[in-house]
């Protein structure tokens, strides 16, 4: 396969350089999406510490013990919830409206809050019967799992209100957009880990 | 009493006056050289007046050339502390023996061996090849910049963060005493109560996100940014290489950032994953660290792979022999890297089957491996091979890596694994493909694009110098390993109690005293070339009669790269243009649209460092209120939405009538 | 003076060092299992220099015929392509490697130090009726502990066993990882916290050889060694009586004494054991009113699992 593609036969400067200027693609959503996969790989990583440390109690509390699932249920409805309501501000986007983008935004950002204090308080209640982070491998394994997932929804609620702020600033620009776009795969990537983590710390946690 | 107590530690943590190191003369030594050094570089750059022009032209820059130079000059840099390391535990395991204890203490000697590993590795290695991508890969593809400009010199500095708090831990506290991979239990806090651990993870993690973030921005870069009509199958092979580590560090730097998060739980709020009570389970670490740690030797050779491919292609004059098997190769290659793992530790006792299992699939890797060297050799065959000094590293290379490969398939058969295992055998095998593979090709590449980079040649007499002292050195370094290792010789150690395998160990410390004079030669080519510079000039842009889109620039090119996008038609296109007779337009220029240069960068970096360095000394105060400021730096930034503006039309037409004025005094 | 002659003559020099070794205690053991290693090496190398070999020729004959200055050799600067080539290019190290493979396949299972040996040197089985010694080894900070529950002894830094008489090594740590390696024996294995490792091997010479830890554990690591004896076996029975006679006793108070971390330890020899004494450090309960990791599970688990806790079974533990 030496000299392929056909070249004109007589060929000039122009034929080996783009005369206009040449526009090159935006990379950022290709970007923040092997950010996500990247990301993807931590949980995968604390998935696997939880998977061989699932046993691990150490004489302690076991997660089917103390497990309140009704309690975590109601808070995975919360989460799925706000993914639907960005779906809504995603939708106001594309029709141009402002206004509805930012109050859909807001319920999400509210909804977010909520599953984070159903976290916290059920991460009081565990601790008050004893199951610490330090009480044995299984429960370090459990804090840290639930808690990045956590720590990523803090997160995303920070960012969320910066974006609030920036979109009363300038309105639905281009970069705005772009944002709304890459913060609300970052939402529902962090829905999608939490089913993970519903089914095999809860569920599955409640099962065994 | 209590509450001034109570306050300072809140405020310093566990820093003291004693944590500082003066009752080392050693140590003391080093800091009195690195301030008085310190002390004239900063004084001569105020003197000279120069701190505005390299704030406002490197540190703010976003240009990827500027980056990938300073990239370069961080491992070379780093390069010098990690050799000193080297040569000071030679020097002691050339003296420990029987009564003898050698000059070292242990909790000093053991500090040196880990801080060698982790800065030749994450500050030596890594910055010359993220340096070397950072400079060639967007004009290889004919672009501007990289994707993310901005986030590339954020990710140069908290790389230089990293470095930073690995070089501060010399003189305030200590480093870690725990080998490379800092294994829990040693690491726990129960057995490595003080500090040198938290700098280990610290460093590891602000440099870790630096690089997260450039594996993603040049994937993005090579995947959304290439010029017209540069299909995949068109790409250069350096620039597909770098598409490989790319997308291997972005799938392996995560589980480093998971598994140092883990190990900082247990130490910091005394969790339990990798502890020996409470069910933690220590053999996890090792798994995770690995998964991460195997991809990383393949991020650091994959590249090289590619600098060798173009050194030897231009240099015999010849296309490339094989380009679809060589990217096929490299595509197994970054595949199988992450089959392979667990040959790190066959000895931890899991069974027959999962050991033969990863000792077969790390004996495939050969395969490919092995046509790369059959692909450079049959472009060798036939050509017209000038023995410049790049050509040199990469017949040195070629040589000296089948070596090194046959030794490490050698410890991928299990149970030859289990007598060889943490041997001096392994670390000549690793330093074989290390020094032979990296760090030849790193040095080839220093050469083969150094004109492009300061517009004038390398010169050859001390290039030869050097490379005849790296490769003479290296084998009398490290051939006695090997020999040490079949004696059952065990790695880290700080005393033997043998007399007669002194000898060896005293060839080694020849070896190193032999590579370290090659260093020296590097640094007076330095000096030297800059010195002959006006001899040395390259005016033409293309000083090897080269084959790539680099080699169609000024040398060094233009803060924008192309005055006009190439269009591409070959996988050696500047080849095929210059065949074609190709001639550069002298009208027709645009105005170009360039990102802008920004401080957030080293803002982010230096508030992270400072994070870390609060975090390492349990400075809880000074911890809360960095990362805050972290936090609101990032945010600030992002209401930031002028990051660009277009260098005028005139100013594209006066640089590219300059260059071609040049270039046809000296070609006439 | 030419490259070429240099590169030569680096390459040979590189060779004889590496052929060299071969009186080294790696390559000539005096254990069964380390030998049947050591053969393993020389064959996987002679292998990989079917390869090898050409390949640096190759490169140096290259270099030298196709420099630039050699107007004579072909030049063909647009061959980039043979199908025929790449075939061999690609089909000579994949059948090196599936010969490789294949044995690596074999000598794992066959020299799994979990397996029980079946022979006690070439041509040797093991005879009908002869079991194993058992040693429970512990690793500590910075010394080794050996355990004999036969003979109901135990040793700090020595090492005995009688020739030609298999050895089953159980090995555990009580704080960091090491990794237990007697290069004239066989091969080496981790010791770890809370679980227990495997090794099974034989000694078919007389003398002492050295044993060390081969992972590095913090500070006092380099002086981890001891001597491993190995004696005929009316002498093994001397050295236990040895044993017996002069040493002291490893009641559990002396043995959180021995625990604390320490250097260069001399031998010392125990003539009585506490009972169950390596269990409990395998399950981390020598301190009363510590509950034992085997018994930390719920009566639940308990019935399916009555083989100590799931850790200490480490066997399985990657397999899955």
């Amino acid at each position: 396969m030496s000299h392929s593609t056909a070249l004109p036969a007589a060929p000039d400067s122009f034929d080996f350089l783009v005369r206009e200027e040449h526009h090159v693609a935006n990379g950022t959503l290709l970007g923040f999406w092997l950010y996500l996969m990247s990301d993807c790989l931590i949980f995968a990583a604390l998935f696997a510490t939880y998977s061989v440390l699932s046993q691990s109690y150490a004489g302690g509390p076991t997660g089917a013990e103390l497990f309140d699932l009704p309690l975590v249920a109601l808070n995975t409805s919360f989460l799925l919830f706000s993914s639907i309501t960005y779906g809504f501000a995603m939708l106001q986007m594309q029709q141009g409206k402002l206004k509805g983008t930012m109050i859909w935004l807001a319920i999400t950002g509210i909804f977010g809050a909520a599953f984070l204090g159903l976290e916290l308080f059920e991460f009081y209640h565990l601790i008050h019967e004893g199951a610490t982070p330090q009480r044995s491998a299984y429960w370090s394994a459990f804090f840290t799992l639930v808690g990045t997932h956590g720590l990523h929804v803090t997160f995303g609620i920070i960012w969320l209100i910066t974006l609030l702020v920036q979109l009363r600033k300038h309105g639905l620009t281009v970069p705005n957009r772009r944002r709304l776009f890459c913060l609300s795969m970052f939402w529902h990537f962090l829905d999608v880990v939490w089913i993970g983590v519903f089914t095999i710390v809860y569920l599955m946690g409640s099962m065994s | 009493m209590s509450e001034q107590f109570e306050l300072s530690k809140l405020i310093f943590g566990r820093l003291s006056w004693e944590s500082i190191p003066l009752h080392d003369p050693i140590l003391l030594a080093t800091f009195i050289v690195v301030v008085i050094g310190g002390g004239a570089l900063v004084g001569a750059l105020t003197y000279y007046k120069v701190w505005g022009y390299l704030w406002r032209e490197w540190i703010t820059s976003i240009d990827h050339k500027r980056i990938g130079v300073m990239y370069m000059i961080l491992g070379i840099v780093m390069l010098l502390r990690g050799f000193a390391d080297a040569i000071m535990m030679r020097i002691h395991q050339a003296m420990a023996f029987g009564d003898a204890t050698g000059y070292l203490p242990p909790h000093h000697y053991d500090q040196i061996f880990t801080a060698h590993g982790v800065i030749m590795i994450f500050f030596v290695a890594m910055p010359f090849v993220v340096g070397l991508m950072n400079y060639i890969v967007p004009l290889q593809i004919g672009a501007r910049d990289v994707a993310f400009p901005f986030l590339n010199n954020l990710s140069f500095w908290m790389t230089a963060a990293g470095a930073g708090l690995v070089m501060a831990s010399l003189f305030i506290g200590e480093f870690a005493k725990s080998g490379w991979l800092a294994y829990p239990p040693l690491t726990g806090i129960l057995q490595s109560p003080g500090v040198g651990v938290d700098y280990y993870i610290w460093s590891l993690q602000i440099a870790g996100v630096g690089t997260l973030l450039s594996g993603i921005n040049f994937v993005v870069t090579i995947v959304k940014m290439r010029a017209p009509g540069m299909t995949m199958m068109k790409m250069p092979v350096f620039v597909w290489t770098a598409l490989c580590t790319n997308i291997l560090i972005v799938a392996a730097f995560p589980v480093l950032t998971a598994v140092m998060t883990l190990l900082s739980l247990d130490r910091y709020l005394g969790m339990n994953f990798f502890t020996n009570d409470l069910g933690g389970n220590a053999m996890m670490y090792v798994n995770l660290i690995w998964i991460w740690g195997h991809p990383e030797v393949y991020i650091l050779i994959l590249p090289i792979f590619g600098v060798f491919s173009e050194i030897v292609s231009t240099y015999s004059g010849k296309r490339l022999f094989g380009y679809s098997s060589m990217v096929y190769a490299t595509l197994v290659i970054t595949i199988l890297s992450y089959l392979v793992w667990l040959h790190h530790f066959f000895t931890m006792g899991s069974g027959a089957t999962v050991n033969s299992f990863f000792g077969i699939t790390t004996m495939i890797i050969s395969i490919p491996t092995g046509a790369k060297i059959f692909n450079w050799l049959f472009t060798m065959y036939r050509g017209r091979i000038v023995f410049d000094v790049p050509m040199l590293w990469t017949v040195g290379f070629m040589i000296t890596f089948v070596v090194g490969g046959m030794t490490g398939v050698l410890l991928a058969v299990p149970p030859a694994d289990f007598v060889l295992h943490n041997s001096l055998f392994l670390i000549a095998h690793f330093h074989n493909v290390i020094i032979g593979g990296v760090v030849f090709g790193t040095f080839a590449a220093i050469t083969y694009w150094y004109p492009k980079v300061t517009g004038y040649k390398l010169d050859p007499f001390w290039g030869k110098a050097s490379f005849w002292c790296w490769f003479i050195g290296f084998y009398l370094a490290f051939m006695p390993l090997y020999l040490l290792g079949f004696m059952g010789v065990t790695r880290r150690m700080s005393h033997f109690d043998d007399p007669s395998i002194q000898i060896w160990f005293q060839i080694a410390l020849g070896g190193a005293v032999l590579i370290g004079i090659g260093i020296a030669c590097f640094l007076i080519q330095l000096y030297v070339s800059y010195k002959k510079r006006d001899s040395l000039r390259d005016e033409t842009g293309d000083p090897w009669n080269g084959r790539t889109l680099e080699w169609s620039t000024s040398s060094p090119p233009p803060q924008y790269n192309f005055a006009f996008t190439p269009r591409v038609y070959d996988n050696d296109a500047w080849w095929q243009m210059k065949a074609n007779g190709f001639v550069r337009p002298s009208t027709g220029f645009m105005p170009i649209h360039m990102p802008k240069n920004t401080a957030a960068g080293i803002v982010v970096a230096g508030i992270s460092a400072v994070f870390g360095f609060a975090m390492i000394w349990h400075m809880w105060l000074l911890g809360g209120l960095s990362f805050a400021a972290l936090l609101i730096a990032i945010i600030v930034h992002t209401f930031n939405y002028k990051r660009d503006y277009y260098i005028p039309v005139e100013e594209v037409e006066k640089v590219e009538a300059e260059f071609e004025a040049k270039r046809n005094e000296v070609l006439a | 003076m030419s490259i070429h002659r240099t590169l030569r003559n680096i390459f040979f020099t590189a060779i004889i060092v590496l052929l060299s070794g071969c009186d080294t205690v790696v390559m000539s053991p005096s254990g069964d299992i380390a030998a049947q290693q050591a053969n393993l090496i020389v064959w996987a190398t002679i292998l990989m220099l079917i390869v090898v070999v050409p390949v640096i020729a190759l490169t140096l004959l290259f270099a030298w015929r196709y420099r630039s200055s050699n107007k004579d050799a072909t030049y063909s600067p647009d061959w980039d392509h043979s199908t025929s080539l790449e075939l061999v290019i690609w089909a000579a190290p994949l059948a090196i490697i599936i010969a490789l493979g294949a044995l690596t396949w074999v000598s794992t299972h066959q020299l799994d130090p979990y397996r029980p040996l079946d022979r006690i040197s070439e041509g040797k089985p093991v005879p009908e009726g002869v079991e194993p010694l058992i040693v429970e080894v512990v690793a500590m900070d910075w010394k080794w502990l050996f355990f004999y529950p036969e003979q109901g002894i135990a040793v700090v830094n020595q090492l005995a066993a009688p020739v030609d008489r298999p050895i089953k090594f159980k090995i555990t740590s009580t704080t960091m990882m090491n990794s237990f390696y007697i290069p004239a024996l066989a091969g080496q294995i981790y010791a770890m916290g809370g679980m227990e490792t495997q090794l099974h091997a034989v000694i078919n010479e007389v003398g002492s050889y050295d044993g060390f830890s081969a992972n590095y554990s913090g500070e006092g690591f380099s002086h981890m060694r001891f001597k491993f004896l190995g004696m005929r076996e009316e002498n093994f029975d001397e050295w236990v009586a040895k044993v017996k006679a002069e040493g002291d006793e490893l009641s559990r108070p002396v043995y959180k004494v021995l625990e604390q971390p320490s250097e260069k330890n001399p031998v010392h020899y125990y003539s009585s054991v506490a009972p169950e004494l390596y269990d409990a450090i395998l399950n981390r309960c020598v301190d009363a009113g510590s509950v034992c990791m085997k018994d930390w599970m719920s009566p639940h688990h308990k019935n399916h699992d009555s083989s100590a806790n799931p850790k200490a079974r480490h066997e399985g533990h990657h397999e899955l």
